[in-house]
């Protein structure tokens, strides 16, 4: 028995309740307690997590530790089994440090910055309603992977819809309704195909322990069985993981989510689809494993390519990303297909990868979007590593990374992906993985390539194209630059010609108009295009951002940190030395 | 020993992180302000930030690629003492991880599930070698951009990707896994992206980036699965315990596996098919072409062939792959560098020519000669490159016919110049008569034995002739159209892309004088290593061959000083200044079909995909519409409803019952 596990969840969710309390403050200092709420909580819960891992036995990382077995529902054998072991922790980690982090970049900024969803406004931001639901999701999300019994697993990972749904419902974009609806309902149906396959398993099985399940190995459930139970936990999973062909909630849902949606989104949530695999679907059920695994394999493949050339031909930079993440998560995939433990190890390493990367990928989209007020890769022109030059930096690193370049975290992944499909487990095909993984082999060459058209197209060239600035076409820009004769027409339409370093004749233009309208006495709008427009990376992005860069070079430079702790439990899992 | 490599590889690397975040910092005021609302004092204060950051990234740039290089010095010079000057080899150095006199260290071993990875450094003759031209071209180029780039604002990310570049070359060289070695080889591509695209500013600059990042990684794909075979077929990716394994591995292994190294060989080394990245590149800075695109980046291929020389000798079949190849690549590049009228293109096409010569030694079965010539080209063609980006730097253009009797306003970079020329040409007593009679020795020795068929042997052998005339006529030509003659007045509305943006005929600053001075010395005296192997019949043929090429185009220019010699080449002039469409055909190939593919993919995933999602939404609207007709509320129909039903089940109950 051990506290915490138990603490992990009980605190965001104590935190979430605590904001459920009647106040009677006046609304600005209610907002600054908020802030300080929000991130007191997830701090608390990342630093409770740091401890987990601080205190987790390295020297055996397959045994469940931190384990807290308490009785549920004892009419239905149901229990409330908690505990943590070599493949959790580090997703138990992640979990809690994206959480914070998107509460740093939530809380940290000023309260009038743009894209700020803290911020008090008339019609009503809601913002207490979301620093509740971002904890509620938390418990969810970190519950999942803690969970040790398959039922209360399955109610985690519903806890963690509900949640999400509201975070894109309400503060997402322009579509926002629609594709929260479509990411509920189709998730929702996932989950029901899940819970068949995890019924069939108790009824067959007899148990819902998954410690108990692991070991046994499949013993106990025959061949046909063991094949229906695994399509169906596997399609359950393989709708939130997302799996081609069904995918298609996730650019939508990726598209209008806000920005903190998008990263809980990519970092965690689909994370939740690959480690039922990697702790149900493959140890619980390895007959059935064996006989979907040239599917799943070849299913991976397709998402692998499908979407790198679907990236490769989107304008929007947030639907870009989201189609990426289909094409990452199909090298994941196609690690679990493989069923050896280089497979498995792969896929548990890409996980994490894709997490702190696309992560960081969405952070990175978001700014774009709030300062160009679009995400519209045409609309935003080139330049941005004159205009914003850290910003730029950042988008290109993130990239790269999210390409596999070696030396950081998303190539281990990837290769070791497909090292793993070039020797599969005995029982496959080995000439049909060999055609996986040439054709994965090209995936990552149009992966490669979609980013860097993107960079090229979206931080390289000259940023004098003009610019849809919705948030400043006010008329004190109009009015304070009506001496400027080129810029002046084009402002008046709320069109702002952007200038930069390079901008030649086009910038002088325009930094005459931000000068020009200052002392008019209308310089609000004006500083705005200056300043809060097109400001480089702040404060509070960097201190939410500096840790995913950390992680991805450490984990890029000395990949052990986390084969340590995984490869162990993998090898128990596959039965291998 | 092996603490020494590890400080070689990781000075530099610091140096990068150093220099990309400790230029500016504490943070100076930007130059660049959004808006560009600044008045003057402060775009004086940000010029001078500029300026101070730019000094500081120089200091951080220079001095430890500097200790790098006296630290890889005294590891070749310790490693050449210890293992006693082997008198029979032309050139100090023995072949593969194998061999007694290599060090190895282990960091640590990282288990995958699967083959582990072994973080470790290997420092052989060969890694001694190939490190110590590594870090002083590296030096040299350092050194040069510091004058070359003076005043540019990026400066110091510039200086700070060189070193990453320099550390990853290292860390190629160094390696003892072929893993780690894979890491370096990525990490140099990324390199030399961002550096083609230094001045990004310029779309087709940055085309040619990732162009030439896209090309290298397909080649590097298949280069992964060649790790791969080798790999899994010996249990281990450590290249001692590979080459250990392969005369047990079946023919099959090592042809699948050596054919699929070749693809990155081709890729990283730009030889044909995987070519055409090269020429784009040098959009780049003319410092980035002497290092990346000439001396190092591009000779990994050939390192790597090298390094496991003993797996590739194995497998005749793809021996004889590398020789056509070779043989191809050799000779049309050569004809395309006669064509073009960008100098740095003319020494971008002889980059190629040259690297195939060393493929070609290497298919014949000669590393040693391999290694030599491209140690030797490492420091001519670095030297003209430099030489080039002075004359660039000087006139404003990188084309040819903007250039013409320059001896005298640049001597020094007339004479540095001359001497890589001629060693190019193979003229004695430069160091390229040397490696190249070697290389050429070793395909003469091929035709007669040795593992190559022999339809591929006469093929290189007439090839590696041939190209050595042509080489002789490109060269003279390059020389004389820069050098000689009178200077055609072309108006410069604003510097081309990929041009230094400072025009002044003059000599160029100390910091790009001396490197050249410093790198003509071994371009001119390094041959003399190799002198007791010189085969002079050999030798005479070849330096006749080349000055028949050199002294045709002589004769053409004599006639008519202002006009192009490539005009010898007739109705072949434009394919050759085309490169034979290679390009052109790519692009048809490759390029638009996956594009049109994608725009497919996202119309199906939208109609097809989606629509079948949308189309089982609309369809369980439409069958709630259906099923609604029933709920009308009329009691009537309801009570009917249930009496049918009672009847129904009252028929079942007598029928079935």
């Amino acid at each position: 028995m051990s506290w915490l596990p138990v603490l992990l969840l009980a605190v965001p969710l104590a935190g979430a309740v605590a904001l459920l309390a009647p106040s009677r403050m006046d609304a600005p200092s209610r907002g600054r307690l908020l802030r300080v709420h929000g991130l007191a909580v997830s701090g608390v819960t990342f630093a409770l997590s740091a401890v987990l891992a601080a205190t987790f036995d390295y020297g055996d990382p397959a045994r469940v530790q931190f384990e807290t077995d308490l009785a549920w529902i004892p009419g239905l054998d149901l229990r409330f089994h908690l505990g943590v072991d070599g493949i959790s922790l580090p997703l138990v980690v992640l979990t809690a440090l994206l959480t914070f982090l998107c509460f740093v970049y939530l809380c940290r900024g000023r309260a009038d910055g743009p894209g700020q969803l803290l911020r008090p406004r008339a019609g009503g931001n809601r913002p207490r309603a979301l620093v509740f639901t971002l904890l509620v999701l938390e418990v969810g999300m970190i519950g999942t992977f803690l969970a040790l019994d398959l039922l209360l697993f399955f109610v985690f990972f519903e806890v963690v819809l509900i949640p999400m749904y509201f975070v894109i419902a309400v503060w997402g974009g322009r579509a926002r309704r629609a594709a929260a609806v479509k990411f509920i309902l189709y998730t929702l149906l996932g989950s029901v195909v899940l819970l068949l396959g995890l019924l069939i398993v108790w009824a067959q099985a007899g148990t819902l322990d998954m410690v108990a399940l692991a070991r046994a190995h499949g013993t106990g459930m025959s061949h046909s069985v063991q094949v229906v139970a695994f399509v169906a936990v596997g399609i359950g999973l393989a709708v939130k993981t997302p799996m081609w062909p069904l995918h298609t909630w996730l650019p939508d849902a990726h598209t209008e989510a806000p920005t903190v949606g998008s990263v809980l989104l990519a970092g965690v949530l689909l994370k939740m689809g690959t480690y039922g695999f990697a702790r149900i679907a493959i140890p619980v059920l390895p007959d059935g494993a064996a006989a979907v695994a040239p599917w799943l394999g070849a299913f991976a493949v397709i998402g692998i390519i499908y979407g790198s050339l679907a990236c490769l031909a989107q304008r929007d930079l947030k639907r870009m990303i989201a189609y990426s993440s289909i094409g990452h998560m199909g090298f994941v995939l196609l690690g679990f297909a493989t069923l050896t433990p280089v497979g498995v190890n792969a896929a548990l390493f890409g996980n994490i990868a894709h997490g702190l990367i696309t992560g960081l990928l969405f952070f990175l989209a978001g700014a774009v979007k709030e300062r160009y007020g679009t995400a519209d890769m045409p609309a935003l022109g080139g330049g941005m590593l004159s205009r914003l030059p850290h910003l730029g930096s950042l988008l290109t690193f993130a990239c790269i990374a999210s390409l596999g370049l070696p030396g950081l975290a998303g190539f281990w992944g990837e290769m070791l992906a497909l090292l793993g499909a070039f020797d599969p487990a005995p029982g496959l095909s080995r000439p049909l993985f060999l055609v996986f993984m040439a054709v994965g082999g090209l995936g990552a060459v149009l992966t490669a390539a979609y980013f860097l058209v993107m960079l090229s197209r979206v931080t390289h060239g000259r940023p004098t194209e003009t610019v849809h600035a919705p948030v400043l076409a006010s008329s004190a820009v109009a009015g304070g630059s009506t001496g400027q004769g080129v810029a002046a027409p084009a402002e008046a339409t709320g069109v702002v010609r952007a200038a930069g370093a390079g901008g030649g004749a086009h910038g002088s233009g325009t930094g005459g108009g931000a000068r020009g309208g200052e002392p008019s006495g209308g310089g609000s709008g004006a500083r705005a295009a200056g300043g809060g427009g097109f400001r480089d990376v702040m404060g509070h992005e960097l201190a939410a951002w500096v840790p995913l860069v950390l992680l991805i070079v450490l984990f890029g430079l000395w990949p052990k940190a986390l084969l340590l702790i995984t490869d162990p439990v993998v090898r128990t899992f596959m039965g291998a030395p | 020993m092996i603490t020494t490599a590890a400080l070689v590889v990781l000075l530099p690397f610091l140096a990068a992180v150093a220099g990309l975040l400790g230029s500016r910092w504490p943070r100076h005021v930007r130059g660049d302000h959004p808006g560009g609302a600044q008045t003057g004092p402060e775009r004086a204060e940000a010029e001078r930030a500029d300026l101070a950051a730019g000094r500081r990234a120089a200091w951080i740039a220079v001095v430890p690629t500097a200790v790098s290089a006296v630290l890889a010095v005294w590891l070749a010079f310790t490693r050449w003492a210890e293992s006693g000057h082997d008198p029979g080899g032309p050139f100090p150095f023995e072949a593969g991880g194998g061999t007694p006199g290599a060090v190895t260290g282990t960091l640590t071993v990282i288990d995958t599930g699967s083959v582990p990875i072994s973080l470790g450094l290997l420092v052989d003759g060969l890694a001694a070698t190939i490190g110590v031209l590594v870090t002083l071209v590296a030096l040299a180029v350092q050194t040069y951009s510091v004058g070359y780039l003076h005043g540019d604002r990026r400066y110091p990310s510039y200086s700070a990707f060189i070193s990453l570049f320099t550390s990853a070359m290292l860390l190629v060289v160094y390696a003892a896994d072929l893993l780690v070695l894979y890491v370096g080889w990525e990490i140099m591509g990324l390199c030399s992206y961002l550096l083609i695209g230094h001045w990004w500013e310029d779309r087709a600059n940055s085309r040619a980036a990732v162009k030439a990042f896209l090309v290298t990684r397909l080649g590097d794909v298949g280069f992964l699965f060649g790790i791969f075979v080798l790999g899994t077929a010996a249990g281990s990716f450590r290249i001692a315990d590979v080459l250990a394994a392969v005369p047990g591995m079946s023919s099959g292994t090592v042809v699948a596996a050596t054919m699929l190294l070749l693809a990155g060989v081709a890729g990283k080394s730009a030889q044909v098919p995987l070519h055409t990245w090269l020429p784009d590149a040098m959009a780049g800075p003319t410092p980035i072409s002497a290092l990346i695109h000439a001396a190092t980046m591009v000779a990994a291929g050939i390192f790597i062939v090298a390094r496991l020389h003993p797996a590739f000798l194995a497998a005749g079949p793809t021996l004889d792959v590398l020789a056509v190849l070779a043989a191809l690549g050799m000779l049309g590049a050569a004809l395309a560098a006669l064509a073009q009228d960008d100098l740095k293109r003319v020494l971008a096409y002889s980059t190629i020519s040259q690297l195939a010569y060393m493929a070609a030694a290497l298919a014949a079965g000669s590393d040693s000669a391999a290694v030599f010539h491209l140690v030797t080209h490492g420091a001519f063609k670095a030297l003209l490159f430099l030489c080039a980006g002075a004359v660039i730097h000087a006139v404003g253009s990188n084309l040819m016919s903007a250039m013409g009797g320059l001896r005298r306003e640049l001597p020094v970079t007339f004479a540095t110049m001359t001497i890589g020329f001629a060693a190019l040409m193979g003229l004695p007593p430069a160091s390229g008569f040397f490696s190249k009679d070697e290389v050429l020795v070793a395909v003469e020795r091929a035709v007669a034995q040795g593992p190559l068929t022999d339809a591929a042997a006469l093929l290189l052998y007439g090839s590696a002739l041939a190209t050595v005339a042509v080489t002789g006529a490109y060269a003279t030509r390059a020389w004389l159209r820069t050098f000689f003659g009178q200077r055609a007045v072309v108006a410069l509305p604003e510097p081309a892309p990929g041009v230094a943006h400072v025009i002044d005929t003059r000599e160029a600053p100390a910091t790009m004088r001396w490197p050249l001075i410093v790198l003509a010395v071994p371009a001119l005296l390094l041959g003399f290593a190799g002198l007791s192997g010189v085969h002079w019949g050999t030798a005479a043929l070849s330096v006749a061959v080349a000055l028949l090429g050199a002294g045709a185009v002589y004769a053409v220019w004599r006639s008519d000083p202002l006009s192009d010699p490539a005009r010898m080449l007739g109705p072949f002039r434009v394919p050759c200044e085309r490169a034979f469409y290679a390009d052109s055909a790519y692009r048809a190939l490759f390029a638009r079909p996956v594009l049109a593919l994608a725009r497919l993919v996202v119309r199906t995933d939208d109609r097809v995909v989606d629509g079948a999602v949308r189309g089982s939404g609309r369809a369980a609207l439409g069958l709630s519409g259906l099923v609604r007709l029933t709920q009308n509320g009329n009691a009537q129909l309801y009570v009917t409803g249930l009496l049918a039903g009672v009847l129904l089940i009252a028929v079942g109950a007598v029928v079935f019952g």
